[in-house]
């Protein structure tokens, strides 16, 4: 049944994807309502498979590297709905939804779907902290999405270049703004999440902590860079991708060392 | 019912002949002088047409002399008139409604232009049911046609693309500052037209003071000395230049150090001086897109192409809407409208 909504949640991902491939091979991408609805229906049915998940296991559904996964890609959704239409960058669907689909058919191809034989009890600050750094993964995910809608436009304006997509993608600094105001939200919830780590009671994992301060200085450097105006708009948004690149596979990584270790 | 349309466009006509008959249009003569039932008179600067409803055929010639108020010898430039009928007339009127029709493909004014022309027709009395039907489904296409397709999309003219570039890097230009350097006629309408979009602050900087002050003045702006405008580039985002300068005046090496402090803010220069006043290089520069008057004119040309290319989409829309306007108008009349329409080509 939970694999049925997840499958039902990829594929409404799969169509948003395929209808902006389609639209764009005719000349005429626009940003339309069918995009959002596909995101809306498959968020939905993500939403559903991680309630029916976190039912069964008796907590929050980050126990495994499937579910980190999973987890990471209902993120995505979650900020895209909260931060896209109001702050008019709904085109930023058309970005969005190949992201979550990359993630989310990855998470549901490879075998990294195994139950840890070890049921640790329930320790709601580590359930927190996880729970946060998931979401913050979320938010550097659409500022890595806005990065790279900020470089295609770019590239457009310095080449003299204009494609059809040019014209519904947002100006240049409405994408820098959005950019800037993902990375403080992600790096305020991933800050929360890494405090919060401190207060699990467990021994903290020497190499967890290095990888996740490591990201979290990363992310910081960008920031402080762009409040100094020592980075132009362009590197910020290649570093936005190439941090959310890094963090990712530093979540794989502390996925992958701690297999022993459910969280 | 018979539905038709006669007219001269710019494609049939010279704008002498253009003009005169705009001036001798007259829905309420067309009527009493032919027996029309509904009449209505599209008139534009690219356009004489009239559409017509009537209960028996009515020849071209026929209208042409109420038209031109003549004996039927002396009807002049007959053969720049076209007459479309029935099912053609509704095509030909979306086609005109959605901009397909017009000298610059795609454009909008023509739209108003129409539902102007239908109001002053509904108003008066000459425009029923039919005519009613007709055109509330033009716009309805129209506007389907410019949701659907990309037909409207893009500048096709130097300073509507600036403007629109502008627009893209800087979005919303109200906080924007302008400086205008050399008071050029096409610097004056990009300057203008930058003023429409709500930029308030517009410097002016020219050799001649006083034609900078001038110039200032038209676009509400203030007037800069010629040997400050460099240092204008620390605070404008958006540079439009057209001097008479032999050799750039802006390279790497004078902008370099007013671009320091300023990472995060583009730079938008306008170029539009030949010989050019901006060395090309300058392009390369973080943060700075440098556009010429080539670039500018290639642009309105993709534009322009662009738009060509969504016509055949834009035409199947209209298809569409031609075969459903004529299925219900025919189920209103017992005589369909084309069966007449063949029968009066034949006869003309």
């Amino acid at each position: 049944m939970e694999r049925q909504l997840l499958l039902g949640s990829t594929l409404c991902f799969l169509i948003a994807v395929a209808h902006t491939l389609a639209t764009l091979r005719d000349g005429m991408f626009r940003p339309r309502r069918f995009n959002l609805v596909a995101i809306v229906l498959g968020f939905a049915l993500q939403s559903a498979f991680l309630y029916v998940r976190g039912h069964a296991l008796g907590r929050c559904p980050i126990t495994n590297l499937f579910e980190v996964f999973v987890f990471l890609a209902w993120s995505l959704a979650l900020i895209y709905l909260v931060i896209g239409p109001p702050y008019r960058l709904s085109l930023m669907g058309a970005f969005t939804a190949p992201l979550v689909l990359l993630i989310q058919g990855f998470a549901l191809l490879a075998p990294i779907d195994i139950q840890h034989p070890i049921r640790v009890a329930v320790n709601p600050w580590l359930e927190f902290h996880a729970s946060m750094s998931m979401i913050a993964y979320g938010a550097f995910a659409l500022a890595c999405v806005a990065g790279v809608m900020y470089l295609v436009q770019e590239r457009q304006l310095k080449t003299h270049q204009l494609h059809s997509i040019f014209y519904h993608l947002p100006p240049l600094t409405n994408l820098f703004s959005a950019m800037t105001r993902l990375l403080w939200l992600g790096f305020a919830l991933y800050t929360a999440g890494l405090i919060s780590g401190f207060f699990t009671g467990g021994p903290l994992p020497r190499l967890k902590m290095i990888c996740a301060f490591a990201v979290w200085i990363f992310y910081g450097t960008i920031l402080q860079g762009r409040h100094l105006h020592r980075l132009a708009p362009k590197r910020i948004a290649a570093l936005c991708i190439l941090a959310f690149t890094a963090a990712v596979s530093v979540l794989w990584a502390i996925n992958f060392v701690s297999q022993t270790r459910p969280t | 019912m018979n539905l038709f349309c006669v007219g001269i466009s710019h494609h049939t006509a010279s704008v002498e002949t253009r003009e005169r008959y705009a001036a001798a249009c007259s829905e309420e003569a067309l009527r009493s002088a032919i027996g029309c039932a509904e009449a209505l008179t599209l008139a534009t600067c690219n356009r004489v047409e009239i559409f017509a409803s009537a209960e028996r055929p009515i020849a071209t010639a026929e209208i042409l002399r109420a038209l031109q108020r003549c004996d039927p010898e002396d009807v002049q430039n007959a053969e720049a008139f076209y007459r479309h009928d029935g099912e053609a007339c509704a095509q030909h009127l979306f086609r005109v409604a959605a901009g397909l029709d017009s000298m610059v493909v795609g454009e909008t004014e023509v739209l108003g232009q129409v539902k102007k022309a239908y109001e002053a027709a509904r108003a008066s009395g000459s425009a029923g049911s039919v005519l009613h039907r007709l055109f509330q489904r033009a716009f309805r296409v129209a506007k389907q046609v410019r949701s659907s397709t990309d037909i409207t999309r893009g500048a096709v003219s130097v300073g509507s693309v600036a403007v629109d570039l502008a627009g893209k890097i800087f979005g919303d230009l109200r906080a924007c500052s302008v400086l205008v350097l050399g008071a050029g006629e096409i610097s004056e309408r990009t300057a203008r037209s930058l003023n429409s979009r709500g930029v308030e602050d517009i410097r002016v900087s020219n050799r001649s003071f006083e034609r900078a002050q001038n110039l200032a003045a038209v676009v509400r702006g203030r007037a800069i000395p010629f040997a400050d405008w460099t240092e204008q580039c620390r605070e404008i985002d958006i540079l439009i230049s057209s001097t008479a300068a032999d050799e750039p005046l802006l390279t790497r090496r004078v902008l370099a150090p007013m671009l320091a402090g300023r990472a995060d803010r583009p730079l938008f220069i306008i170029d539009i001086a030949v010989p050019r006043d901006v060395a090309p290089d300058v392009n390369e520069m973080e943060g700075v897109y440098l556009y010429d008057i080539d670039s500018l004119q290639s642009i309105a040309e993709q534009s322009l192409a662009l738009r060509r290319q969504q016509v055949s989409a834009a035409e199947k829309i209209i298809a569409e809407h031609v075969a459903d306007f004529a299925a219900r108008f025919g189920e209103r009349n017992s005589a369909p409208a084309s069966l007449n329409a063949r029968a009066l080509t034949s006869e003309l």
